[in-house]
């Protein structure tokens, strides 16, 4: 690996992050809207109302082109995995297939089947056939993001799985450690859950539109309550999940972890900085070093975030990079030779089976086994080292901003069904605003946790054993920059589609009746 | 049986035919189906080991290769 185009590695990240985070605009208002949409049709089926008809069948439609602009965008991160992430993709191959392809099957049964009777079947099928339906869209769709963050999670913490030096493969050996892992089940909900958040935003910065323009009060109001108390609850076990992902983070991913907290040493009672502003320290000889200009802090909440004890050490950076004997953290650069041996016991594996003398196989096999959890490592034997640490700014930023949004539309959540249960809503335009305008802010939120998940654990494709510079193709650059762009049209095109349509359907309003899509 | 297929038919044909932004929509899944599978997949994204290589056995050494070399 002495030879590494790094145009390639930073033009093929590029081209996955650009997908992934436009792949991301769609999904979550798909898997909160589905959901909302479930409840109100339930308070029609309940109530009899056909005004909760009319609501239902107006954010149905809405739900209808976020899903069909939406709809497929993901395959292209599949089609990269095959060409610019092919050793990744190969190596990988037997622990995704199983969770992509029950993935795929889930998403075409459910969704593709009953998505269908939700759209055509109002007055065609029974009422309780009907809100089935789109309940099993909601739960379908749902559970489709449930196989996807399987995958992913297992990307951040490898587990239930053995390599197989023959094949080159990691193949699973548990279903059940990768599907219930502790960093699985904590992104599916916190992943999910953020989705209702954005979702149940996006309902009631619409609806607030309504209300600023005094049109469709009764519908508006409504749909604003519904939306107001999912939201709250969502928001609220959001930050709980949140709580669960940062402690996996801090076992799990402690590089990521430091990075998070702008912690370069490591100590006891660590504070939490609550906000802070970053620059280059100027005097240290390591580059990446950051220094606080100016920080608010919390004693000991830190340790408490990380470990549920305030006095509790959190590694730093220098601790991870550096090694910690007393709390028994290996340097890197022991971890590097590890991973070299890993490297080079795998290579010897490989050709005293070419040659046939077993003994020098099972001994080389011994040696790669024990050094395996280093793997990724070993390509760095000859590198900077400061290449392992992720982008210091970028985590700690995109997290805090991250968190005081999603403070910003807890807070919002409840002054909103307070004046609403109140009935004094649409006379308080101010808030009606901020509604309205925190739409996109919740795009922005749920984007910046990615950043925070996948910039965190650069250089990691999957944590500690393959790093990007050993997952990319061995492909042209220019065909990657050539890609990134055309993805770049591709997607915005769709994006401005579907601002366009939503807009103009959201114009047109759900009166006299909703159209069937 | 050929009721029920002749329903699940009419089902889909009245389901089309009522749909009003639906109409764009699917043209709008048409086409990015078409750029996505017909043009990126094709002449921007063969599957780097199976275009390169023919059997499993192959493209197990050659990743083997590529991460020990």
């Amino acid at each position: 690996m002495e030879h590494i185009d790094f145009s390639l590695v930073d033009w093929s990240r590029a081209q996955f992050a650009l997908t992934a985070m436009y792949h991301w605009l769609f999904v979550p208002l798909t898997l909160g809207l589905s959901f909302i949409i479930a409840f109100m049709e339930t308070l029609y089926y309940r109530t009899g109302n056909p005004e909760w008809k009319r609501i239902t069948k107006f954010w149905m439609t809405l739900f209808g082109i976020n899903f069909a602009i939406g709809v497929a965008t993901g395959i292209i991160l599949e089609f990269e995995f095959g060409t610019n992430w092919s050793n990744y993709s190969w190596f990988v191959g037997d622990i995704f297939g199983a969770p992509l392809a029950i993935e795929g099957i889930m998403a075409f049964f459910l969704e593709s089947t009953f998505i269908a009777v939700m759209f055509f079947g109002w007055n065609k099928v029974s009422k309780k056939f009907h809100l089935t339906s789109t309940w099993l869209v909601a739960i379908g769709s749902n559970l489709s993001a449930l196989w996807i963050l399987v995958a992913n999670a297992w990307m951040q913490f490898p587990t239930g799985m053995k390599f197989n030096p023959d094949t080159a493969r990691n193949e699973m050996v548990n279903f059940w450690d990768v599907l219930f892992s502790p960093v699985a089940i904590n992104k599916f909900l916190h992943t999910v859950l953020s989705a209702y958040v954005l979702a149940s935003i996006f309902v009631i910065g619409v609806s607030a539109w309504y209300l600023l323009k005094n049109r469709e009060q009764l519908f508006a109001k409504k749909s604003i309550k519904v939306a107001a108390i999912f939201g709250l609850a969502a928001s609220f076990l959001t930050m709980v999940s949140g709580d669960g992902s940062a402690r996996n983070m801090a076992k799990y991913q402690p590089m990521k972890f430091a990075a998070m907290e702008n912690l370069y040493n490591g100590q006891q009672n660590a504070p939490l900085a609550v906000m802070g502003f970053l620059q280059k320290n100027k005097y240290e000889t390591d580059p990446k070093k950051q220094d606080f200009v100016f920080k608010i802090e919390i004693p000991n909440m830190l340790s408490y975030m990380a470990f549920l004890n305030p006095n509790a050490y959190v590694p730093g950076v220098f601790d991870l990079v550096k090694g910690n004997k007393e709390h028994h953290i290996l340097s890197y650069k022991e971890r590097t030779e590890n991973g070299k041996i890993a490297i080079t016991s795998l290579a010897a594996y490989k050709n005293a089976r070419k040659s046939g003398n077993d003994s020098l196989a099972k001994a080389s096999l011994t040696r790669f086994e024990e050094n395996y959890p280093n793997f990724g490592y070993g390509y760095y034997a000859n590198r900077d080292i400061n290449e392992l640490i992720p982008s210091v700014p970028t985590t700690f930023y995109s997290f805090r901003i991250m968190v005081f949004l999603g403070l910003h539309f807890m807070a919002l959540f409840l002054v909103i069904l307070i004046l609403t249960n109140k009935d004094k809503i649409e006379r308080k335009r101010f808030i009606l605003y901020t509604a309205l305008w925190t739409i996109p802010l919740a795009y922005i939120a749920s984007e910046l946790g990615w950043v925070v998940a996948e910039v965190g654990r650069q250089p990691w494709v999957i944590q500690d054993i393959l790093p990007t510079i050993a997952a990319v193709s061995q492909i042209k650059p220019a065909s990657v920059q050539i890609t990134f762009w055309l993805f770049f049209i591709l997607f915005t095109g769709l994006l401005i589609a579907e601002i366009k349509i939503m807009i103009s359907q959201i114009k047109k309003g759900p009166a006299p009746e909703s159209p069937e899509i | 049986m050929r009721i029920i297929l002749k329903n699940i038919f009419r089902f889909y044909y009245e389901g089309f035919r009522s749909m009003t932004v639906g109409r764009r929509l699917w043209l709008i899944i048409i086409l990015k189906l078409i750029v996505m599978f017909l043009i990126l997949k094709i002449f921007f994204f063969p599957d780097f080991l199976r275009t390169k290589f023919k059997t499993d056995r192959d493209r197990s050494n050659y990743v083997i290769e590529q991460l020990t070399k």
